[in-house]
């Protein structure tokens, strides 16, 4: 009995102790954040183009309207390419099209994000130069996976009693899919459309060679944006202190953002 | 009596799998105008099968196989869109399933929108006929736009039969509607079962006896894909003339 009670005991301080070692680095990456970054969150930082390097104060601007761009460019693209995929998955029959379709699906899920800025550059900006598009081209190769994975379990939740009372009213096959299956899966769809961008709105590698980056604002999607993880690559490295401030500041704003973005998928579309 | 009725479903040699289990062995029978129909037996033994067979669900499933003729009103449904004959036979499902994200009143219009009518009137005039005629309007008249969900089990399972009903099919199918039920809600969609006869041709899927006696004016018993019985249900009720069919009449197997 004792002995079994000391198991117990040595299991349960075992994985409060995991718990603890996991957590603190991961405190420490918030707090760290959050000392260095704040100073630099002035009005200016947010409004105004970077200066020269070396000179003190500017903003990043550029950066914010750049991830801005190629956030949304990606969605346009990849939201509906992976919908449809995913309804081909869930809302028609097995078959073996359908199995290869997703061993491709998890294949590319475990590819390195600089593959995919790879293969953009070979096949965009080698032709085209380096763009917001390319860019936005890169991160769908990586959102395209997720997504389908998510929206296609979010699909699978609808029960099967719900498509068939639709069947059974003479409604067809592809109506049921779009005016109910997919009404019914809205909540779980757009909670996985805010993950991915959350996921993708942090990658740095695949904009290196294809965004680029650009010192002003971009003025349309065929010339190269700056991005806040590029800034940040590019700040971090840099041997100005003021750049290493705003890069903590860049990476302060990418956290909060992404942190809403999660907040909001918890609380607003996962409450039915 | 019988001289009266017509037939409006005609079955012929029905056999139906899934993959290589036979679910329904050779069915025949007719079921006739503006009566209601009991399908009765134990579970498993294949009255799901045979009215998914009817508005053609059940060949939906990726491992099913069907083999036989159905008539409906002489015309086999295997020769029409499979849209088609689900627009003139409706379905109750034995699980309430309104629509989750829609509205009383869209759960009961959807098959209306859906298939192009916009006009607001009509739509109105439907979705408040279709509640009457379900026995459900009294209650949900002032909420028509809360959730469809939001209604208690017996409400939900009514809003659904004014689903079926609002898309103006002659033959209803109704797979166990009370199954999921309380017994006063149970009550009220038997009622509701009779007064629909008035309008519609009646299938129902049970394998309660008193209820398939209380309801239905005909009575087919199942048993392992098998047809074992079929006749007037006060006839076979009181003279059964199998064997099997009055041991499951009276408890002994089931």
């Amino acid at each position: 009995m004792a002995a079994r009670r000391l198991k117990d005991n040595a299991l349960t301080i075992y994985s409060i102790l995991s718990l603890v070692v996991i957590a603190i680095p991961l405190l420490h990456i918030i707090a760290t954040t959050l000392i260095n970054g704040a100073q630099s969150l002035t009005p200016e930082f947010f409004t105004s183009l970077p200066k020269p390097p070396g000179e003190e104060g500017g903003g990043v601007a550029n950066a914010i309207q750049g991830t801005a761009i190629l956030v949304a460019l990606t969605m346009l693209i990849s939201v509906p390419a992976a919908l449809l995929t995913a309804i081909y998955l869930s809302e028609f029959p097995e078959s073996r099209l359908r199995d290869l379709i997703r061993l491709l699906n998890d294949t590319f899920m475990g590819t390195p994000s600089i593959v995919a800025g790879v293969f953009a550059y070979t096949l965009l900006v080698t032709k085209f130069g380096f763009s917001a598009l390319a860019g936005a081209f890169a991160l769908s190769v990586l959102a395209v996976p997720m997504m389908v994975k998510t929206m296609e379990e979010a699909l699978k939740l609808v029960p099967t009693d719900i498509r068939e009372a639709g069947l059974s009213l003479g409604i067809r096959h592809w109506r049921v899919v779009t005016s109910i299956v997919l009404r019914t899966a809205m909540p779980a769809i757009a909670s996985g459309v805010l993950l991915t961008v959350a996921r993708i709105s942090g990658e740095t590698a695949p904009l290196l060679f294809t965004a680029f980056g650009n010192p002003n604002f971009a003025t349309g999607i065929l010339e190269p944006v700056s991005a806040l993880p590029l800034m940040i690559y590019v700040y971090a490295i840099s041997p100005y202190p003021d750049w290493h401030r705003k890069a903590w500041g860049a990476s302060l704003v990418l956290m909060i953002a992404v942190l809403t973005i999660n907040l909001i998928t918890k609380y607003k579309l996962r409450r039915r | 009596m019988a001289g009266h009725a017509t037939d409006k479903i005609v079955v012929r040699n029905l056999n139906a799998w899934y993959g290589d289990f036979q679910a329904l062995k050779n069915i025949n029978l007719s079921i006739k105008k503006n009566t209601i129909t009991a399908i009765l037996g134990p579970s498993g033994c294949g009255k799901s099968t045979f009215i998914r067979c009817l508005n053609r669900l059940h060949e939906l499933r990726s491992d099913a196989k069907i083999e036989g003729e159905i008539l409906l009103d002489g015309k086999s449904v295997f020769n029409m869109d499979p849209v088609e004959v689900r627009r003139k036979i409706g379905m109750v499902f034995q699980r309430p399933n309104p629509f989750p994200t829609m509205s009383i009143y869209d759960n009961v219009a959807i098959g209306l929108k859906l298939n192009g009518v916009r006009d607001k009137k009509a739509l109105d005039r439907v979705v408040e006929d279709s509640l009457k005629k379900a026995a459900l309007w009294d209650e949900v008249k002032d909420k028509l736009n809360m959730p469809g969900t939001s209604l208690s089990g017996g409400q939900q399972q009514r809003l659904c039969i004014a689903r079926a009903i609002a898309t103006n099919p002659e033959v209803i199918l109704f797979d166990e509607p009370t199954s999921a039920l309380d017994p006063i809600s149970a009550v009220k969609i038997e009622d509701l079962l009779v007064d629909l006869k008035g309008n519609y041709t009646v299938v129902i899927v049970t394998h309660n006896i008193q209820q398939a006696g209380r309801v239905s004016d005909y009575v087919a018993f199942f048993w392992m894909g098998e047809l074992v019985e079929f006749g007037k249900t006060a006839e076979v009720f009181e003279n059964p003339k199998e064997e099997l069919t009055e041991a499951y009449l009276t408890g002994r197997i089931g």
